[in-house]
């Protein structure tokens, strides 16, 4: 057998038989040739896609969590229902107390952020309303901030001598500065008062919930401007990598509850939402997307396969006689068949090596063309043992389908197929 | 060389069975040249499918070459038609894609011979037959004469033991077929024994023994004044 595959005379055959029918044998080739273009490209195109989402996801920890108050459903402890609740800055040192789970948590105040209206901010007879954030520096580790060059993020001495310093959002520059100026060190004047520009963020694509048209001060400057006291909007966290988001948000807000006197049951009290589950929803998602490539991949080389162990059959009908001089000269069962599934196999072959490196050409397109950081898709690739798994793959279900026209042309006897006019 | 007795063979189509050998009793001595002659549906073609191993007797035994050709499975069958028998058919039966050259080959690459050496012989019996020039060429571009030269080339290539012949002039014109008799009455001078199943009786009387078959019985058996084919070949 091992003899056979590289003799000259095998591939002789093989190709003499292939010549007869060009456009038979060409179109055959073309339907396995599909089946792994459609694989490749597929799942190449979902392995993009899921590159994509953990570009997105990159930006922000993946296991980070925000709570927030609201109003109270169940009445409890004296307390009527509907009652408004208030997070505080000590809620901060609670939790961290409470829930060992919690690598990071930031305070957040913020105006104009969801909903309601931002702040007048003026430079240079340029104006706009912007939502303004008061922040601690722990911030960038739940969500990084891209600063520019020359730039800075806030810093722990912006918060203890409640510096009057900001950084703005990249549209908030285009918007207040003229294109050449450097906005690093300038003044803007935010309701009435004026902040010195230390820091210009860059977009973040996809990163959710925040825009670049933006503005952060210190936490304790906000406090200051406007007056909110130890009052917090809203706490970003982040967990340890190895704890459960989920379980972890579930504590933290009935450690809440217990500190703010709200009936253990009220799941209202306090809004919550975790990154983590969405980002396993999407990760679920692209999975999904992956297996549904996998399936149709083989689904289609399986049809392309049978295709060509079709196209044999008839090969083998036409060539009855032939094989039946063959057998009369000496040819033994064993040699047919090897002939007619060396032929099965080396089509398949060719067949998914075309298809591999139009699918490869493809997916590099795709790579180029979705070049955009808007669209979450990056470097679409299959992993080369996914690639050979196909090959390999391919090249039993070749040999299996080459069975069948192979046992056909051994069952004809040589007289019959010599009688065959 | 060949010794076969009582052999009987039947078909068997739907309900009806045709019984088409009734009792063969023959036998060939090496080197002679038989003619087995028969109108059609006497049995002769099933008789020389037989000796070619090609097909399987019902009853009665088959001696080849001291062998006992008995119970044959696919394998060892195409092993022994390879190595004992040469065939020539009527319709020439060449590889249509495979030139003159390569199908004289054919045999030989069963016989696992190397390519060098196959290519060499095979050149040697083209020659044989008179077509060396003609190596290079594919069947569609010869005529049926150079056809079955081809066809005779490659039944002598493996030196078998036996040359069969199903109607080998069959197809031929009558001076073309008298040009391949001289061809086959040279291979028999030179030793090889040669069994040649015709209805034509000019064909016939160029053998040296005629064997007459009529429903699957030998009605006649006769050695004959052999006809030299040469004579109308110029």
């Amino acid at each position: 057998m091992l003899t056979t595959l590289f003799d000259r005379d095998t591939w002789q055959e093989i190709f003499g038989s292939i010549q007869k029918n060009k456009l038979r044998t060409m179109v055959t080739v073309i339907g396995v040739l599909w089946g792994i273009f459609i694989y490749i490209s597929l799942s190449g195109a979902s392995k993009g896609l899921d590159n994509g989402f953990e570009r997105e996801f990159e930006e922000v920890a993946i296991n980070s969590l925000f709570v927030w108050a609201q109003n109270t459903s169940i009445p409890y402890d004296g307390f009527r229902t509907g009652r408004r609740m208030q997070l505080k800055l000590d809620d901060k040192a609670f939790l961290q107390k409470r829930i060992p789970e919690l690598q990071y948590i930031a305070p957040r105040v913020a105006r104009g952020a969801f909903g309601g209206s931002g702040s007048d901010v003026k430079h240079k007879g340029k104006s706009g309303s912007y939502a303004i954030f008061g922040d601690f520096p722990i911030l960038v580790k739940i969500a990084t901030k891209d600063i520019y060059n020359g730039g800075r993020f806030i810093n722990q001495s912006d918060i203890d001598n409640q510096r009057k310093v900001c950084v703005i959002g990249e549209r908030t520059q285009e918007e207040l500065f003229e294109a050449k100026e450097n906005p690093i060190g300038a003044f803007i004047e935010i309701d009435g008062m004026y902040f010195k520009v230390v820091g210009v963020h860059k977009f973040t694509p996809g990163g959710g919930f925040e825009s670049d048209s933006d503005i952060f001060i210190p936490f304790t400057t906000f406090k200051v401007l406007y007056n909110t006291g130890d009052r917090v909007n809203w706490f970003a966290m982040a967990a340890y990598d190895d704890a459960d988001v989920v379980a972890v948000e579930a504590d933290i807000k009935a450690a809440l509850r217990v500190k703010h006197r709200v009936h253990p049951d009220d799941e209202r009290a306090f809004g919550s939402f975790n990154l983590g589950e969405v980002f396993n929803k999407v990760k679920g998602f692209s999975n999904g997307m992956y297996i549904l490539s996998l399936i149709v991949g083989i689904a289609t080389i399986l049809a392309g396969v049978v295709g060509i162990g079709n196209i044999l059959l008839i090969s083998v009908r036409e060539r009855t006689k032939e094989l039946g001089i063959r057998r009369a000269l000496g040819a033994t069962p064993i040699e047919v068949r090897a002939q007619i599934i060396i032929e099965s196999v080396f089509l398949t072959l060719i067949a998914g090596i075309v298809g591999i490196i139009l699918g490869a050409f493809v997916l590099a397109l795709l790579g180029y063309v979705f070049k955009d950081p808007l669209i979450p898709f990056v470097n679409p690739t299959v992993p080369i043992k996914f690639i050979l798994g196909a090959l390999v793959l391919m090249v039993g279900l070749g040999t299996l389908i080459g069975l069948i026209p192979a046992q056909r042309a051994v069952s004809i006897k040589p007289i019959d197929a010599l009688r065959e006019e | 060389m060949i010794e076969i007795k009582d052999l009987h063979k039947s078909y068997t189509m739907g309900k009806s069975t045709l019984h088409v050998l009734k009792g063969i009793n023959f036998s060939v001595a090496e080197g002679e040249m038989v003619a087995i002659m028969g109108s059609s549906g006497s049995g002769k073609s099933t008789l020389l499918n037989i000796l070619g191993m090609l097909d399987v007797a019902n009853e009665g035994t088959y001696n080849l070459d001291g062998k006992i050709i008995k119970d044959l499975d696919e394998t060892k069958a195409a092993v022994y038609r390879n190595k004992f028998l040469g065939f020539v058919f009527q319709s020439f039966n060449l590889i249509s894609y495979k030139t003159a050259l390569e199908n004289v080959m054919l045999p030989l690459y069963y016989q696992k011979i190397a390519r060098k050496e196959r290519q060499k012989s095979a050149q040697k019996y083209l020659e044989h037959v008179g077509l060396g020039p003609w190596a290079t060429h594919q069947p569609n571009e010869l005529s049926g004469g150079q056809k079955q030269r081809v066809a005779i080339a490659r039944a002598l290539v493996s030196e078998p033991k036996v040359l069969l012949a199903d109607e080998p002039t069959g197809a031929l014109d009558t001076k073309t077929s008298y040009e391949l008799m001289d061809l086959l009455q040279k291979i028999n001078d030179a030793g090889k024994t040669l069994l040649i199943v015709t209805h034509e009786l000019d064909i016939a009387n160029m053998c040296k023994r005629i064997v007459h078959l009529r429903d699957g019985i030998i009605v006649e058996n006769k050695k004959v004044d052999q006809v030299k084919a040469s004579q109308y070949v110029e």
